[in-house]
């Protein structure tokens, strides 16, 4: 036993390093190591010992520590040492094999949209196309182009429908469905957490802790929990300690303090290199015009651009959407997903209906182009990959449905059987809140407070959660519609909710 | 019906001196309040719905009217009102309202405060942009523009609002052609009379949100001038221009004014697209930009503004015990976060532009109804009503209960919530709950 969890971890620290290894970090540190030769402090015969009392005392071990953390958080466990690659991916055959054929379809779809309007998934532009773009660069929402013959390539409506017929081939439930089984849409057998489990994973939320979007509102003096939370928030960032900002947040950020912490949480540094690397995206937007482009275009002046609080940042998200199509750093996520890039592309995300909306909540924090874009590609490879990929990961969308009907099924039988027989099954309305992480339906503060958990316990877990606190709340008006179209209405309009009561409530204070 | 008023009155006391026995209101109870409104948007939807109110015929008499300007300009001189009668516009309102007027009063209100406190607490006077009246003042406005080359400059008529008439200008040769022009734009043919305009100085460095440029308008509840008791709405909102801003284009009218009115006709206006962001979400992101204290100063600034500009009027306006009035505020920020005055409305728009314009427009109505009370059921010591914060009262007002605060003392703080949390429903239900049991008496 004690053998395998000394492999494991040797084998962890094998990886990381090797990651690690080539990387800018790398180099600034043996930079920082050799310019050291010269202090004083620095003596032959303790060399070693005294180049790493230098670096801690610097602030650059305090950075390795970040990064290395940053790698555990991202990447996956190593398994064993014999796993394929495909397995890292995603061990389920089943699972792998879906996202497979799903991907096949939307690839059919882009190609044939590409016939059908005979346009070229890429071409060079042309010189005085090239210094026009430049020259808009800032403002390219001004522009018009005809997009009514492009239709988004999939709506997540179209996801679920794939997502209710995913099977488990060697699963042979043998019993006939009745109220014992599975009622809701999702017929996988995943491991989902339950209540109790939940309660001990989200212990911050507890009643007995202070929270942000609780504790802070205008009627409890700051001095019982807000004063003290932002001080202690505010040594974080002097710390510069990626693992102690990552437990701080699960009570939530303070506004002016939020930048700075997600920012420290996903390793975000802003370096030259990463200004550069930007750059270099943006004139690979410039000089090339892709397909994708027209759909990111599309999906913007549909979602965002609509939005009354979101608008005002069109500019940005078209300044990090072409960029993002183009980066072939993301594809470097996809050994730990199990989506696969198509071949005939740069890289591989292609953007659905309502991708936009992760964009838009990061630029009420983050207003220097490179640094929003390296921040939402960080969130992008960390979590909202998993929102629009086939995998058993206890994050990806298909465990978060799993999880949503489950808490419903067992806390709420009498409003799921109800919604169930009058064909308003709870997933087809939650699913869409599931799938944008609740952006563009909450007001943007209770967002970025919900963002905040997301970040703090590395995990979209409470996104099912707060889903299924959300039919809790309107239960007794729920339980009187007697249509899909009206349980709708019901829910169509969250943006009066106040996420973190919902959570605690749900969670703590029902009675189970 | 005369002697039943004073004998009432003698009995009771006057509203005005705060007499309020605990068992007992001061104002007479009445079956019904007659109102008469000259408005057709959100004010007359609260009017008629608010419980005790009706609405009279033409020719009726009436406890309470909603008018316009001109009716009072033509009517309120030869008008007789009970004492409790209440008419929402102060008589000369127009010198704080009419660009011209703003000015000379600002100016006069600085130079008395320079003399009386000094060149330093002269400063805070310094939110309106050098404003020259025209063609009065055109020899100063002449020597201002030479002294700073380059700068580019609006002109503006004094009367007129949602953005007619408008032009920008950086050369003194557009002015003079101007001037000289006989012919003007095609939206003056109606009117008659020679107008004034004022020149003044336009702000180039702007706060800049998504790459464009915005205004905030603020809502100011003014009860009486002397002694000045004003109150601050907690809600308001920044209008976006729909286009980039950019100094190149000095002749895009668009770009450059933010009133809704004028967005409307721009190109590429989109109704459905609301071009305007709750004050909350903007402090929001100012906060989340530059940080709590930064966003404070702004906003203590901004107070300032509010409280400086209605104490510059506070000895030419009438204050008929009769009148209050609701001012909409336009406030500027430019890149070093500092808030400009623009203009303050008399008569700002109650129209909605969305659902939440209507939501925030009925709530700032009913909650002025409230304050303005003929219903009788305040006490008069409140400090706030719904949405709105008691913000001078003769005098500064702190948070702090019972006044302890002063601003000489350190631990001051302002009654002043802008951009705050409103929860008006439950402060209201709060408020008016111990009135209701005491009735019941």
């Amino acid at each position: 036993m004690m053998l395998e969890q000394d492999t494991g971890l040797s084998l962890a620290i094998a990886q990381i390093v090797q990651r690690l290894k080539g990387s800018s970090l790398h180099s600034q540190l043996e930079r920082q190591a050799r310019g050291s030769l010269h202090k004083p402090e620095i003596k032959l015969e303790s060399l070693k010992e005294d180049i790493k009392e230098f670096l801690k005392t610097s602030g650059w071990e305090k950075r390795l520590q970040n990064a290395v953390y940053s790698e555990l958080n991202v990447f996956p466990s190593p398994c064993h040492p014999a796993a394929p690659p495909e397995h890292i991916k995603e061990p389920l055959v089943y699972m792998r094999k879906a996202q497979g054929s799903w991907e096949k379809r939307i690839l059919k779809s882009l190609n044939s949209m590409c016939t059908e309007l005979s346009i070229p998934l890429a071409r060079k532009r042309p010189i005085g196309e090239q210094k026009e773009l430049l020259n808009k660069w800032n403002e390219m929402g001004t522009d018009e182009p005809d997009l009514t013959l492009f239709r988004p390539v999939y709506a997540p409506k179209d996801f679920l429908e794939v997502l209710m017929n995913l099977r488990n081939p060697n699963y042979e439930n043998g019993d006939q469905p009745s109220f014992r089984n599975h009622l809701g849409l999702i017929q996988v057998p995943l491991k989902v957490k339950d209540i109790p489990e939940l309660k001990d994973y989200f212990s911050e939320l507890g009643l007995n802790t202070g929270q942000l979007g609780i504790d802070d509102s205008t009627q409890v003096p700051p001095e019982l929990f807000e004063n003290e939370h932002v001080r202690v928030g505010q040594t974080v960032l002097t710390e510069q300690d990626s693992a102690a900002a990552q437990q701080y947040v699960r009570q939530g950020c303070p506004t002016a303090l939020r930048a700075e912490l997600w920012a420290l949480i996903l390793n975000i540094s802003n370096q030259p290199e990463d200004i550069l690397y930007y750059e270099q995206l943006k004139s690979s937007v410039i000089q090339h015009d892709l397909l994708v482009d027209s759909l990111i275009y599309k999906d913007v002046k549909l979602t965002a651009s609509n939005d009354d609080y979101y608008f005002v940042f069109e500019d940005y998200l078209y300044q990090v959407l072409l960029c993002f199509s183009r980066d072939t750093s993301v594809l470097e996520h996809f050994s730990y997903n199990s989506a696969t890039p198509p071949k005939s592309y740069i890289r591989g995300v292609i953007p659905f209906h309502g991708f936009s909306m992760y964009v838009a909540p990061l630029c009420f924090l983050y207003h220097e182009p490179s640094k929003l874009y390296q921040i939402f590609r960080e969130m992008y490879v960390r979590f909202f990959f998993r929102l629009h990929s086939i995998s058993s990961h206890p994050s990806g969308i298909v465990s978060l449905c799993l999880l949503f009907e489950t808490l419903l099924q067992t806390h709420l039988p009498q409003l799921f059987y109800h919604l169930r027989e009058i064909g308003a099954q709870p997933l087809r309305i939650s699913f869409k809140w599931m799938v944008r992480a609740f952006s563009g339906y909450l007001a943007t503060d209770q967002l970025l407070l919900l963002w905040d958990r997301i970040l703090g316990y590395n995990s979209l877990e409470i996104l099912a959660v707060l889903a299924a606190a959300v039919f809790a709340f309107r239960a007794v008006n729920l339980m009187e519609v007697t249509s899909l179209a009206a349980a709708e209405a019901v829910l169509a309009d969250l943006s009066t909710l106040k996420v973190m009561p919902l959570l605690q409530i749900f969670l703590f204070a029902t009675v189970t | 019906m005369g002697t039943r008023r004073a004998r009432w009155r003698r009995l009771w006391g006057d509203r005005s001196r705060g007499v309020l026995g605990p068992w007992r209101r001061i104002r007479e109870p009445r079956a019904c309040i007659r109102f008469k409104c000259a408005l057709t948007n959100t004010i007359l939807d609260i009017l008629r719905r608010r419980p005790g109110w009706v609405e009279v015929k033409e020719e009726g008499e009436w406890d309470f009217y909603w008018c316009d300007v001109s009716w009072l300009r033509e009517n309120f001189d030869h008008t007789y009102m009970d004492e409790h009668v209440r008419i929402c516009h102060f008589r000369n309102h127009y010198e704080l309202t009419r660009k011209n007027y703003i000015v000379k009063n600002l100016k006069r209100f600085r130079k008395q405060i320079e003399r009386e406190a000094g060149k330093l607490e002269a400063t805070k006077c310094d939110f309106f942009p050098k404003t020259f009246e025209m063609p009065s003042e055109y020899h100063l406005f002449v020597e201002e523009f030479r002294k700073n080359p380059g700068i580019t400059w609006i002109m503006k008529p004094v009367a007129r609002s949602q953005g007619r008439g408008i032009f920008l200008f950086r050369k003194l040769k557009d002015v003079i052609d101007w001037r000289k022009d006989g012919v003007r734009t095609d939206d003056q043919k109606d009117e008659t009379q020679v107008e004034n305009y004022v020149a003044q100085c336009y702000i180039e460095n702007p706060y800049l949100i998504g790459g464009r440029k915005f205004d905030l308008r603020v809502y100011v509840l003014v009860m009486s001038y002397i002694p000045l008791k004003a109150w601050l709405y907690r809600d308001g909102f920044a209008r976006f221009s729909n286009t980039r801003f950019t100094l190149s284009s000095i002749d895009d009218h668009y770009v450059h004014l933010t009133n809704v009115a004028v967005q409307k006709t721009a190109p590429d206006y989109d109704p459905e697209k609301g071009c305007k962001w709750m004050i909350q979400r903007f402090r929001q992101y100012l906060t989340a930009k530059h940080g709590a204290e930064v966003v404070e100063t702004l906003f203590a600034e901004m107070d300032n503004i509010f409280i400086k500009s209605l104490q510059s009027v506070q000895k030419v306006i009438i204050s008929d015990k009769h009148c209050f009035e609701l001012y909409g505020y336009d406030i500027l920020i430019d890149q070093d976060l500092k808030p400009w005055l623009l203009e303050v409305n008399a008569s700002p728009s109650l129209t909605a532009s969305s659902q939440e314009d209507y939501e925030l427009k009925c709530h700032l109505l009913k909650d002025t109804l409230h304050i303005v009370d003929m219903e009788g059921r305040l006490t008069g010591k409140e400090k706030r009503i719904g949405g709105f914060d008691l913000m001078w009262n003769d005098g500064p007002v702190s948070r702090a209960e019972g006044n302890v605060d002063t601003p000489e003392n350190g631990s001051f703080m302002a009654n002043t919530h802008l951009g705050y949390n409103n929860d008006r429903k439950k402060q209201l239900k709060q408020l008016f709950k111990p009135l209701h049991t005491q009735q019941k008496v």
